[in-house]
């Protein structure tokens, strides 16, 4: 074979291989959302879930997942900022930056299953938490922290060095140049950030079995942090596994298609209007 | 004077909130210390029960007659992640070279937050699809009785550890100095040849640190592999027969499992082995990142 043609298709193998790469995420995608969509209603979205009986809703599950969310980003966005703008800014190229980073990029990796192993000794266990809401906030944190501190750490990055050195030449401390000029410019970036680890930490379910538990409160709603507080994606997987309720495959089907239409709009829906703003500041190309 | 004192605060300000900076970054590495003391402490206590002969090297896993052999795990696990990695990287790296250097910029402009999606979708999703699609294909397809097992689960895998590998890839790939690739055209190469021979090589640093990370991501991986692996502790006879990992297994059992039995203490002694993997793929990654010049 010549070379030529070789190359011809090897170009054939590489485009179909792109296109593949796309096809095979919108026929996951509207799989799911053609089985679950149908399933969707308000009934289901916001009734209350039956061990036994069919026709449960999913009411409880979709709170505590967003309640738990909105927790743990409480505790988490600020910690992340403090150390990525420590990163960022102030750590010099010496062995403790070298321990930081090296620590924030081992927990990125430690398996969800570990870190809710962790939780369940210590937040469960050792401080008596139970199986609570706050057990799984608590330990969701330290799932969200490693994913935070490097997107505000690269944000803070991309503020060019030109901005910093206006503010220190008009006599600004550090911190005023940091407060009021390199964190305003790079908000577009950390919120992007923000929302695309809130997106994953709500489909997370490795980390929150054995910490916030398999069941729900018996009132909807239930601000209490001390309940338990089984989210959508726990529910998800505990039909399959564990579930009694005949119409298990209906609601896993509704659930599949909710998660999906919050992953959409978390990653598609909120985060363009902050590229288009990042575009317009010039930050990013 | 009044305006001394106010800048005379002002610079206090500038030396606390430092520290307080300094505070939140010693916080990542309180956090992983105290994850590496706890489970590893709980995990140890295993061996008061159990030799490490027996954990590591037995595959009897029956806690009620006190076997915990961990064998089966162990070996499912490296099996459903070698498998991945063997179906995913040459698909994830293609996808990489084509996003890289062969897309236009319009149809990139789409890819990329495409694959931000594939990582996005949450893991018990996968599992979901694995469990209602992929197996009763499979069964139909390979005319096997159960369907449950390490090839559904690998291919689950590799397509979750696509967006890993694809982005870390793309970016050694970019990373590439233009004018190596103009050269080898210079020369006559196809650009198939310059891609193979000289872009992809000098990119191969990048790629290893993907594949290495995809490989945490597989082994970790929880909810999509238990929904798919077949939970059975045995050595698979077969890619089609029920079997478990280090992870499904964890998962399985840790609900009826009083904290602090020798049971409980096994499992956490899996994910002490889980946690130590994922340590040392980190430091590999590290050395493999010194060594590039790209």
């Amino acid at each position: 074979m010549s070379a030529r043609l070789i190359n011809k298709i090897a170009m054939l193998i590489l485009w179909l291989t792109g296109f593949f790469i796309i096809a095979l995420l919108c026929v996951f995608l509207g799989y799911i959302l053609y089985k679950g969509v149908p399933v969707l209603s308000v009934h289901f979205i916001f009734g209350k879930s039956s061990d036994i009986l069919a026709g449960g809703g999913v009411g409880a599950q979709l709170f505590n997942s967003f309640y738990m969310l909105f927790l743990s980003l409480l505790i988490s966005v600020p910690v992340a900022l403090g150390a990525g703008i420590y990163l960022a800014e102030y750590a010099r190229n010496n062995v403790v930056t070298k321990i930081i980073r090296l620590s924030t990029e081992s927990l990125a990796t430690v398996p969800s299953i570990v870190l809710g192993l962790f939780g369940m000794i210590v937040f469960v266990n050792m401080a008596g938490l139970g199986f609570s809401i706050l057990s799984g906030t608590f330990t969701l944190v330290l799932l969200n922290l490693p994913l935070l501190v490097r997107v505000t750490e690269e944000s803070i990055k991309l503020v060019p060095q030109a901005y910093r050195e206006a503010s220190l030449a008009i006599g600004a401390t550090k911190w005023q140049t940091i407060y009021k000029v390199v964190l305003p410019s790079a908000l577009a970036g950390i919120i992007t950030g923000i929302i695309l680890t809130a997106g994953r930490a709500l489909g997370e379910t490795a980390i929150l079995i054995f910490t916030a538990g398999t069941t729900v409160s018996r009132y909807m709603f239930d601000t209490d942090v001390m309940a338990a507080g089984e989210t959508l994606a726990v529910h998800l997987w505990y039909l399959m596994s564990v579930g009694l309720v005949p119409d298990r495959g209906l609601i896993a089907d509704g659930i599949g298609a909710l998660l999906i239409i919050m992953i959409l709009l978390f990653n598609l829906v909120l985060t363009i209007p902050l590229r288009i703003i990042q575009k317009r500041m010039g930050i990013i190309k | 004077m009044e305006k001394d004192f106010n800048h005379q605060r002002k610079l206090i300000y500038d030396r606390y909130v430092r520290y307080l900076f300094i505070a939140c970054a010693a916080l990542m590495t309180i956090i992983i210390f105290s994850i590496i003391f706890f489970v590893g402490k709980q995990g140890l206590m295993t061996f008061h029960d159990v030799s490490p002969i027996e954990f590591f090297l037995t595959d009897k896993w029956n806690p009620s007659i006190n076997k915990y052999g961990a064998l089966s795990f162990i070996l499912g696990s490296v099996a459903v992640t070698m498998l991945a990695i063997v179906i995913g990287t040459p698909l994830g790296l293609l996808g990489a070279v084509f996003m890289s250097k062969i897309a236009p910029r319009k149809l990139r402009n789409i890819m990329r937050p495409a694959v931000d999606l594939y990582v996005a979708i949450p893991s018990v999703v996968y599992g979901y699809i694995g469990l209602t699609v992929l197996i009763p294909l499979v069964r139909n397809l390979f005319d096997v009785n159960m369907g449950y097992g390490i090839f559904v689960t690998a291919v689950i895998l590799s397509v979750m550890i696509l967006p890993t590998i694809i982005s870390i890839s793309e970016d050694a790939l970019d990373g590439v100095p233009k004018p190596l690739e103009e050269a080898s055209l210079a020369l006559g190469a196809t650009y198939w040849q310059t891609l193979y021979k000289v872009v992809v090589p000098a990119a191969a640093p990048g790629i290893l640190t993907a594949v290495v990370l995809a490989m945490a991501r597989a082994v970790g991986e929880t909810m999509a592999v238990q929904m798919v692996i077949g939970n059975t502790p045995l050595l698979p006879k077969s890619l089609f027969t029920p079997t478990a990992t280090l992870t499904s297994d964890i998962v399985i059992e840790m609900g009826n499992t009083p904290f602090g039995s020798p049971w409980g203490n096994a499992l956490f002694l899996m994910a002490l082995v889980l946690l130590v993997v994922s340590l040392l793929m980190i430091l590999l990654i590290k050395r493999i990142s010194a060594r590039r010049y790209a």
